[in-house]
């Protein structure tokens, strides 16, 4: 079909405010990267744009020095997988029986999930149940709360019920496939996509999490990743002794400088395994948004 | 019935009477399905059914060593108390004028961006567009918050070197109380509008051609079949997710505000959530902070309850 003069017109005029948008979210994300290896004090006299100037690594290196930023990320690796691995566990099962339509009393669990939902003790009823189990500045606290939600349970549960054919289970049972047997060698395998949605979701989630951190954490050596970069990024407590041999101290603007490069820096390092993974993952994150949504 | 072990079970006892035996039966049969629900099941109980039972203290003067249980009752005194404080209507003022801007703002933009992404012919160019736009939802809030004081620094950040160039003074955005609620309503747009339109653009996909096809032979021009065919569709998504934005309305999340206050700003900054925290945590004032929070999440589920109301008399469209 030939495309009449409006029509072209109207593409014009559209594709121009996309492009505006699309220049508006990735401009920011292009200027900390070319921050990142520019030359710090052309940083901050205003002459890098888009591209990096006076290209150099020296920040990368220093961030390499800053013995908190690792022990954070250590910590952050550890809280993401088993935090991630604590929360599949428990999402995956308890959405099982949910999904059964023979499973007597199904409705009694829905309404006792549900209620979580919409009431909660609030933050000093929670703070005194994890401080009366003693979980206080421990890894319990970072990889417990939260680890279920019943939205997510809802979300398995509806792929279980639409993409994993009844016949199957049944087929199974008549074998004498116990149902533990059935969830490991059938459930499971079947369920790939939305086991990679929910490691996503609590993923992501765990990564960029400092709440539970700052609430119940006051040892330093426990403090994940994002409760560093705060003191780095937002407390600008930053330190330098880390970061610079003693000649270079004594000058006040390149310790200026320097601490913005540090930020710069520490903004790539700490986003960057999570903007890696999502392009492989992309997929499945629109599906899992899908079935969520239409569940409502 | 969905299997086999269910069904034997049925045909041996026919009668009515019999099927409370049955379904005790099946549930020995299935004790293993109680097992996969009861890790669950127990995490919740620990972590929201005892918290809700601590609720108590909000009606009670806590006493450390006396516990929740222990501790006397003191009635509303609590809530009286917040009700009467000096900053009683800033905090509510800040909490819901935060909340509308964000959602005035922040719900119309995610729609608007996928209908306009759906016209874009050029289909590498719409896969990058909206590739990119998801990116930001992955940073963190400290990130994100950390990029607005790096951005915005009086003299070092990028806004400020622009705004010097054009010859007007420097402003510090993030100190000024009257660029607060700006500066986080626009950051969480810049941040989330990809994510948001996700939704909306995988309901846009779905629409039958034909639709549009019969549209075209019938004279109706690009605006009018985008104004009529693909706006409708989305309606009911987008009421469901106002439903569920207005019914927040109260409550302005944690994270992101206690990042961007500062001494300076705190006349706008402060919500309910940021004041819970320090009430209860920074001052140990544990009673008046769950009072705090009960209040905020007593307004939550009323409104949520209100807000289902009104649009199912509006739309037919509700929660449940």
């Amino acid at each position: 079909m030939k495309k009449s003069k409006d029509d072209i017109i109207f593409e014009t005029v559209n594709t121009f405010f996309v492009t505006v948008f699309f220049i508006i979210v990735l401009y920011p994300l292009i200027f900390v990267i070319s921050a990142s290896i520019s030359d710090p004090s052309l940083v901050s006299q205003g002459k890098v744009v888009l591209l990096p100037k006076g290209l150099n690594f020296d920040g990368y290196r220093r961030v390499l020095e800053y013995d908190d930023i690792w022990i954070g990320y250590r910590n952050t690796i550890f809280y993401t997988i088993t935090g991630t691995l604590i929360s599949l566990a428990l999402t995956l099962t308890a959405a099982y029986p949910l999904a059964r339509r023979d499973f007597v009393g199904k409705n009694v669990f829905v309404i006792y999930f549900t209620i979580t939902m919409f009431f909660s003790g609030g933050l000093i009823p929670t703070y005194m149940v994890v401080k009366a189990l003693g979980m206080r500045n421990t890894v319990f606290s970072q990889i417990l709360l939260g680890a279920v939600s019943f939205m997510n349970i809802v979300i398995v549960r509806t792929f279980y019920q639409t993409s994993i054919p009844e016949e199957l289970q049944q087929a199974a049972q008549i074998d004498g496939c116990s149902y533990a047997r059935l969830f490991t060698s059938i459930i499971l395998p079947l369920a790939k996509p939305v086991i990679a949605v929910m490691a996503l979701f609590y993923g992501v989630g765990r990564w960029n999490s400092y709440f539970t951190a700052l609430i119940y954490l006051s040892d330093r050596n426990l403090y994940p990743l994002q409760m560093i970069l705060r003191e780095i990024l937002i407390i600008n407590e930053i330190n330098m002794e880390m970061l610079m041999t003693e000649g270079e101290l004594e000058v006040i603007h390149k310790r200026v400088e320097l601490a913005t490069l540090l930020k710069y820096c520490v903004i790539i390092v700490s986003t960057l395994p999570v903007i890696m993974a999502y392009p492989f993952l992309q997929k499945y994150f629109v599906k899992g948004i899908m079935v969520g949504a239409i569940k409502g | 019935m969905a299997e086999l072990g269910q069904g034997v079970v049925v045909n041996l006892n026919p009668k009515p009477h019999h099927n409370k035996k049955s379904k005790l039966k099946k549930m020995l049969n299935d004790y293993q399905l109680y097992l996969f629900i009861l890790p669950s099941v127990l995490y919740f109980l620990i972590f929201h059914y005892v918290p809700i039972y601590g609720v108590q203290l909000a009606f009670k003067d806590f006493v450390a060593t006396k516990g929740i249980w222990g501790s006397p009752w003191v009635g509303l005194k609590h809530f009286k108390l917040f009700f009467s404080s000096y900053y009683f209507w800033e905090i509510i003022g800040n909490t819901v004028g935060i909340s509308l801007y964000s959602l005035i703002a922040g719900f119309p933009i995610p729609i608007i961006f996928a209908l306009m992404l759906n016209e874009v012919s050029n289909k590498h160019y719409k896969k990058l567009v909206q590739t990119v736009s998801y990116a930001p939802h992955f940073i963190s809030t400290v990130v994100m918050v950390g990029m607005l004081y790096i951005f915005l620094h009086p003299v070092y950040g990028i806004a400020n070197t622009l705004i010097k160039f054009l010859g007007f003074e420097a402003v510090d955005f993030i100190n000024k109380p009257e660029y607060f609620k700006s500066l986080y309503v626009w950051s969480d747009i810049w941040q989330h509008t990809g994510w948001n339109s996700v939704i909306y653009f995988a309901v846009l996909s779905n629409i039958d051609p034909e639709q549009h096809e019969s549209a075209i032979i019938d004279g109706a021009s690009r605006l009018q079949r985008i104004w009529y065919i693909n706006v409708p569709v989305l309606m009911p998504t987008a009421v469901i997710l106002l439903i569920l934005n207005a019914g927040s309305i109260m409550s302005v999340g944690f994270e992101k505000v206690y990042l961007m206050q500062t001494p300076l700003n705190i006349k706008a900054s402060e919500v309910i959530s940021t004041y819970v925290y320090k009430v209860g945590l920074q001052s140990a004032r544990y009673s008046f902070s769950t009072a705090v929070g009960l209040f905020n999440s007593v307004i939550n589920f009323m409104l949520l309850v209100l807000v289902n109301r009104v649009a199912k008399k509006l739309s037919s469209t509700s929660l449940w």
